[in-house]
């Protein structure tokens, strides 16, 4: 059953030796631009010696000034001051040591400590890379995830392929042969990010990005081959593909990740697929009936000024007063429209919610201050390409996303794979606050709770560390609630500062009312730890303002992992209790505040917190405000086994 | 009459002339303008300078230019690595992580990061921050290693950001 990965299609790149592939057009056009130079000035140097006299007065220097530029080399340029390394830093890189100074000793990564970082409950597939999740729906009884995987390592590669896998609860998944592989010349360097749309009669369409023989983005059209088979193991590519290219004034490379569809006012079905005009973030609109001819409409969706390429967009239906979430098609009075995009710059998924004319094909934010870019993000850690759907069976939308490795690539290839698929979340609008989404993991997950270790009302005093004792902290499902007593948050004086989560010092940056939570993945000396915490501040009028961090600055010993500091503003309304849900799964960890107002995905590397010394403690470094805290702390079981395709043909 | 019917030839000949001087003085500025953007203008601009290809490519071309220059550098690393390890046993044991390290990147980080600069470049960036990675931990091992072998790993690490940088302009 498995698809063999046809490496004769495998095109190698040149090496250095060669031009580059990129510029063999170019290289070609600019030796015949040479030879017409050259011929061109020589003729012009001979006219011009010929007419020296006449042409002296009226061009001076013309011919010699021609030759000069040409071989003009502006050395004096080279004084420009090196800018620093700020421009250049990635969502992937970390603070990398300077070479000039004493390189520290790094942790020599062994394969226990390696092996401790796989997930048990997180979704990955038993070896290789992975990115982004694909095409999620539901079947049959089925829950199909399909993902960009690399079967050729850890790392990302030019024969990316849709990897797939089942599950009957989002949780527990057994692993199938590869949905579709690199075999046609329009998806021949890279099967690419697509979504599935379910018609009303059940048949499912798939579109997705293929990177051509010129790596051209284009779309393209699959289907499963036997829609009567419930796991949907075969796929068949539409003979016709392409179905869309890059439209005029689109770069060839500027086209990707087309949505999920939605019927328009008309009965026809409309998708978004993202790009950039210059730095302008856009979603392009498209019109089909049968998902074979397209009509691009005018203009765009939406469009961001400075926000960069636009990856993965999503666009979906949020009830402002139900508890269910809606099929991508509803609309109607008391649906507003949440509008999603992967910032291909920052790499971090932006959404905002707002007010959809079907008619128009526009979307507008409820508030342009907090737009689609540059306003709120469904995880303020590493959380990226996510993708939405409507899971028909229990009327609730659901997100997938890619959570990436913040370790160094080599340790990625020593491990032999990188990468997880973040839990599953419903996604609810937030009908409390009218401004932001609820994010809470599926209810399936809870399945996986074991035992319960139960605090309450424990009292934490200023700069008290206490420890919890709850066995092994490598899996765990914490949820918390946080008072601080009345007296202190009356006491404190109202100042003017100004916080945020990365630059104040971290969970060891003490202000009067915080930061206080947990400290997980610590051992027992506290010499490994990653606090995750709440911190207030409290403003001009009383008003508080309230962030949720993670701090990962401490989080490892190793020097070449991520050690950034998370995190967000979260909206507390008046009467409401601090509280939070942390899932640990080894090196991945979820955290969720308020209900999921503000969630934060964390990479943690220990090297000592780990297997039975990764512990939990309580932590208070506020200087003024004593805590209580209330815990219910279960350990969790593994959901995930090596289940391949043999054991489940039924 | 002669001169002025030269006038004119030489007015149709020069005007193509001076657009091509204009063009080949743009793409030196897209070498400038882009190197500006690079933690190290220096080296930025002379390894591209150095090859012939980089007065015509587009910024993508100027991508792949530095990791094909940062793969020379890294293939030259490799083999002095190798003669070494082969002619002192002592140094053999001391440079046996870093020529495991300098393999991955010849075999993944390099290929990595080819593929990805024409498709999507972000996943080259990947490539070139492990390379950059990999040669800061080889600094070590370095350290007391006869000429060129260090200056070589330095020149790899400081390529590879400088080419981080470029890609970035990309997305």
């Amino acid at each position: 059953m498995e698809h063999p990965i046809t490496i004769s299609h495998y095109t190698p790149l040149p090496d250095g030796e060669h031009s580059p592939s990129l510029t063999t057009t170019n290289t070609a056009e600019q030796s015949s631009r040479r030879r017409s130079l050259t011929f061109v000035l020589l003729f012009s140097s001979i006219l011009a010696a010929c007419l020296v006299m006449g042409t002296m007065v009226l061009f001076p220097n013309s011919g010699n000034e021609a030759v000069e530029k040409s071989t003009v080399v502006p050395e004096e340029t080279v004084e420009v001051a090196p800018r620093g390394v700020a421009e250049g830093v990635s969502m992937k890189s970390f603070r990398r040591p300077a070479l000039n100074a004493e390189p520290p000793a790094n942790f020599p990564w062994n394969s226990n400590v390696l092996s401790w970082q796989r997930s048990s409950f997180h979704f990955q597939p038993n070896q290789n890379w992975m990115n982004d999740p694909n095409g999620p729906l539901f079947y049959k009884g089925w829950y199909h995830l399909f993902y960009q995987y690399n079967p050729d390592g850890a790392i990302w590669g030019n024969k990316i392929v849709w990897g797939h896998a089942v599950s009957s609860d989002l949780i527990h998944w057994k692993h199938l042969p590869v949905a579709m592989v690199t075999d046609h010349w329009y998806d021949v360097n890279g099967v690419w990010t697509g979504s599935a749309t379910i018609l009303p009669d059940g048949q499912i369409v798939m579109l997705y990005t293929g990177s051509t023989n010129e790596s051209v983005q284009v779309q393209n059209l699959a289907y499963p081959a036997d829609p009567s088979d419930p796991l949907l193991i075969e796929w068949v590519k539409y003979p016709g593909n392409p179905v869309l290219v890059p439209p005029p004034g689109i770069d060839f490379k500027d086209f990707r990740d087309p949505t999920t569809a939605w019927r328009t006012p008309e009965g026809k079905w409309r998708l978004i697929i993202g790009s950039k005009l210059n730095k302008t973030g856009i979603s392009l609109v498209y019109d089909t009936v049968d998902f074979k001819n397209f009509t691009l409409l005018d203009g765009v969706l939406h469009a961001v000024h400075g926000t960069g390429m636009w990856e993965c967009v999503d666009f979906y239906p949020v009830s402002k007063f139900g508890e269910n979430g809606l099929d991508t098609s509803f609309d109607g009075v008391g649906v507003k429209h949440v509008m999603k995009a992967s910032l291909d710059d920052d790499r971090n998924d932006y959404y905002a919610i707002g007010t959809y004319d079907p008619v128009s094909g526009k979307w507008v934010p409820d508030n342009p201050e907090l737009d689609v870019g540059i306003g709120l993000r469904y995880d303020y850690g590493i959380y990226y390409a996510s993708k939405t759907f409507y899971d028909s069976n229990k009327k609730r939308r659901v997100l997938w996303s890619w959570i990436k490795e913040t370790d160094s690539e080599i340790s990625d290839v020593r491990k032999g794979w990188a990468s997880v698929q973040g839990i599953p979340r419903t996604i609810l609008f937030d009908p409390k606050t009218g401004s932001n989404l609820l994010q809470w993991p599926v209810e399936e997950v809870n399945k996986l709770r074991l035992n319960k270790t139960v605090f309450e009302n424990v009292e934490i005093n200023t700069g008290a560390v206490l420890p919890l004792e709850i066995g092994s902290g490598s899996q765990l499902d914490i949820t918390a609630e946080f008072e601080v007593d009345k007296e202190s948050l009356e006491r404190v004086q109202e100042t003017n500062e100004v916080y945020d989560c990365k630059n104040n010092g971290g969970s060891s940056g003490r202000g009067a009312l915080g930061p206080f939570g947990l400290l997980i993945l610590a051992d027992k000396d506290l010499s490994e730890q990653t606090p995750v915490y709440f911190y207030i501040a409290k403003g001009s009028g009383g008003n508080l303002r309230t962030f949720f961090c993670a701090d990962h600055s401490r989080s490892s010993k190793a020097v070449d992992v991520d050690k950034e500091i998370y995190g967000s503003v979260v909206p507390v309304l008046r009467g409401e209790k601090l509280t939070m849900r942390i899932l640990v799964d080894h090196s991945i960890v979820e955290s969720f505040s308020q209900g999921g107002r503000t969630c934060i995905t964390s990479r943690v590397y220990p090297t000592k917190a780990i297997y039975n010394n990764a512990k939990v403690f309580l932590f208070n470094n506020a200087t003024e405000a004593r805590i209580i805290a209330s815990l219910n702390i279960w350990q969790m079981n593994t959901a995930q086994r090596q289940t391949h395709f043999a054991d489940l043909v039924i | 009459m002669l001169i002025n019917l030269s006038f004119i030839i030489l007015l149709l000949v020069l005007s193509p002339c001076s657009l091509l001087v204009k063009a080949q003085h743009q793409t030196n500025s897209l070498i400038l303008d882009t190197c500006k953007k690079t933690p190290n203008y220096a080296l930025c601009v002379s390894t591209l300078r150095s090859n012939p290809h980089s007065s015509t490519a587009d910024v993508a071309g100027l991508g792949l230019i530095l990791v094909g220059a940062v793969k020379a550098k890294s293939t030259a690393g490799l083999k002095t690595i190798s003669e070494l390890s082969r002619a002192n046993p002592a140094l053999k044991k001391r440079l046996s992580q870093c020529m495991e390290d300098y393999k991955m990147i010849l075999s993944a980080f390099i290929p990595e990061a080819e593929q990805a600069i024409g498709g999507d470049p972000k996943f080259a960036e990947d490539g070139m921050n492990g390379i950059a990675d990999v040669t800061a931990q080889c600094v070590k091992s370095l350290q007391g290693v006869r000429a060129p072998l260090p200056s070589t790993n330095k020149l790899v690490h400081d390529l590879s950001l400088v080419t981080v940088s470029i890609i970035r302009t990309m997305l």
